[in-house]
């Protein structure tokens, strides 16, 4: 296990390999049902925060009797804190693009996009040339499959999966219910698999060099690498390809400023770690045995003793109170009262208690919120009230 | 036929006249115009056959499609976590000193309107911010204020 005191560094995303034709070509001529099975036993979970295993979501689509299957690429980045996938469009598309053809032959779906973030506007002229490229490819070697890109206009909520599709289907990104997933009723209602960018970028690795080396990084639940979108207070700001399953601490060791009071993991929708939990942390997906562990989509933020830990939370509820869609009660009215509460608290117009009544308020919401939106509010509200309480109120 | 319905009839060839053209179109108008009038959204719901009330729904939810007019040139500075701790406030000063407008304003030549946006995924250069689709990183005030001549010579000389 990774739990000696050094980070991991890797490099497999970000390597410049430029044998992209190869790697498909070698691929498609293996049988689908053993390529699914590669990736299972890759334990290959989903980077864009969830964690849900890509080999079974492949499965699923693939499992489909529909005619009609589509591919979608989840790069609608809006967790604050993260900045990973824009660097993996603009340094290496072509293995997206890759990874999304493969997982078309796999599934049997003909048509890819990719969901681009307004902000991200800029990449276009350079995407679309390598899109180009591959798709003359595509024809050369009578492939049918072709990828394109649907611009998103702003809006935080569009990357979760469901707003997604409503948002490309010309509505507004209102989250739908789950079930039906959409591996079974997707865009335009089919079945639909929609990963997020390093996601099918870990796809690439796994096909090039096999499930095993990417297996054997990591630990037990929460194998192999993950970009890390390293911010804040510290002397090197960026982003990081490491081995999951490391420690806070040793990850404050690396990255912090020698003053790092604490640590927003996973993005405003995250856990923020105060200092003296740091050697109890680690980070990857649940199931670990010992320890708190924590999922992210890469987004880490350190803050040193500088900095309000009112301000911060402050910062992150004004977010989502404008980010809620606005579909479902507990969610809207929710981020609303939250942000006046600890507001009211500060002024000393409720009393510290008021706190505490709060904190019941993100339960609920965690319960009732249609979405991962409305739900993981609580994880960085209880997490900054109960860790810096005093903050709070004086 | 005036300009806004050639415009959104092009979009509309250009994209097709389902449902799912509906972003697209929007977005297309957006970039011509700088914003969405109430017109150009009836013209949409008229070229795709859906209701105005629907058109007007999908705009209103995103916040790059603006339904207010705006300047040549948007500003919009990142207010979130990163960029906040960073100076983002130094920044806005800068700018508003500069073009004598506040938050939500357009300048009166019709030149440039000011706003703030969630975070933009700058966080490891912050403060960051977006003129139209142009990104801005590592800013300072000195910085901003170099940054906006240029785009004020530029614009003095057309």
């Amino acid at each position: 296990m990774a739990t000696s005191n050094q980070l991991k560094r890797v490099d497999f995303i970000f390597r410049n390999e430029n044998d992209w034709e190869k790697i498909l070509s070698s691929t498609l001529k293996r049988k689908p049902q053993e390529l699914i099975n590669e990736l299972i036993s890759s334990e290959l979970k989903g980077r864009g925060g969830a964690g849900f295993p890509t080999g079974l979501k492949w499965k699923l689509t693939a499992e489909s009797k529909e005619k009609e299957k589509y591919v979608i690429c989840n790069a609608d980045e809006g967790e604050p804190g993260t900045f990973k996938d824009r660097e993996i469009l603009s340094r290496v598309p072509y293995k997206v693009l890759t990874a999304m053809a493969i997982c078309g032959y796999i599934t049997g779906a003909k048509r890819g996009f990719i969901y681009l973030r307004g902000e991200y506007k800029f990449l276009l002229p350079e995407l679309n040339k390598v899109i180009d490229e591959f798709d003359y490819y595509c024809q050369e070697t009578n492939l049918d499959f072709k990828i394109s890109i649907f611009m998103g206009s702003g809006a935080y909520i569009c990357g979760e999966e469901t707003a997604l599709m409503e948002s490309m289907e010309g509505k507004r990104g209102e989250p739908r219910n789950k079930p039906p997933f959409p591996t079974q009723a997707g865009f335009m209602g089919k079945p639909t698999v929609i990963n997020n960018v390093e996601t099918l970028v870990h796809t690439f690795t796994i096909f090039k060099y096999g499930a095993k080396k990417f297996y054997d990084l990591g630990v037990q639940y929460s194998r192999g690498t993950k970009l890390f979108s390293v911010s804040g207070d510290t002397p090197k700001p960026g982003i990081y390809e490491l081995e999951l399953g490391m420690s806070l601490q040793d990850f404050v060791y690396e990255f912090g400023d020698g003053d790092t009071k604490a640590v927003q993991v996973g993005g405003a929708s995250g856990f923020l770690v105060p200092r003296k939990k740091f050697k109890d942390a680690a980070i990857g997906f649940k199931g670990k045995l010992t320890g708190i562990s924590l999922p992210t989509g890469g987004s880490m933020m350190l803050f040193n003793s500088s900095r309000s830990m009112f301000n911060v939370l402050d910062n992150y509820l004004e977010f989502f109170r404008e980010e809620s869609c606005g579909q479902c009660t507990p969610c809207r009215v929710g981020c609303q009262q939250l942000l006046l509460g600890i507001k009211a608290v500060k002024r000393g117009e409720k009393p510290a208690s008021y706190l505490d009544k709060l904190l019941r308020l993100t339960e609920t919401m965690q319960y009732t919120a249609k979405c991962g939106l409305g739900q993981s509010v609580a994880n960085s509200f209880s997490s900054i009230v109960e860790n810096f309480r005093e903050e709070m109120i004086y | 036929m005036d300009p806004i319905q050639t415009l959104v009839k092009n979009l509309a060839e250009k994209h097709g006249r389902s449902r799912e053209s509906v972003l697209p179109i929007l977005q297309g108008v957006v970039e011509q115009e700088k914003f969405l009038s109430e017109r150009s959204m009836i013209e949409i719901a008229r070229e795709i056959d859906i209701p105005a009330a629907d058109v007007y729904g999908t705009a209103t939810f995103y916040s790059f499609l603006e339904t207010k007019p705006a300047g040549k040139f948007i500003i919009r500075v990142c207010k979130t976590i990163t960029c906040a701790m960073k100076g983002k406030n130094q920044i806005l000063f800068a700018i508003q000193d500069m073009l004598k407008i506040s938050l939500g304003e357009t300048t009166p030549d019709k030149q440039f309107t000011l706003l703030e946006t969630n975070c933009l995924g700058w966080c490891h250069k912050a403060p960051a911010m977006l003129i139209n689709d142009e990104i801005y990183t590592e800013l300072t005030p000195e910085k901003v204020r170099e940054i906006l001549s240029a785009y004020m010579k530029v614009n003095a000389n057309h």
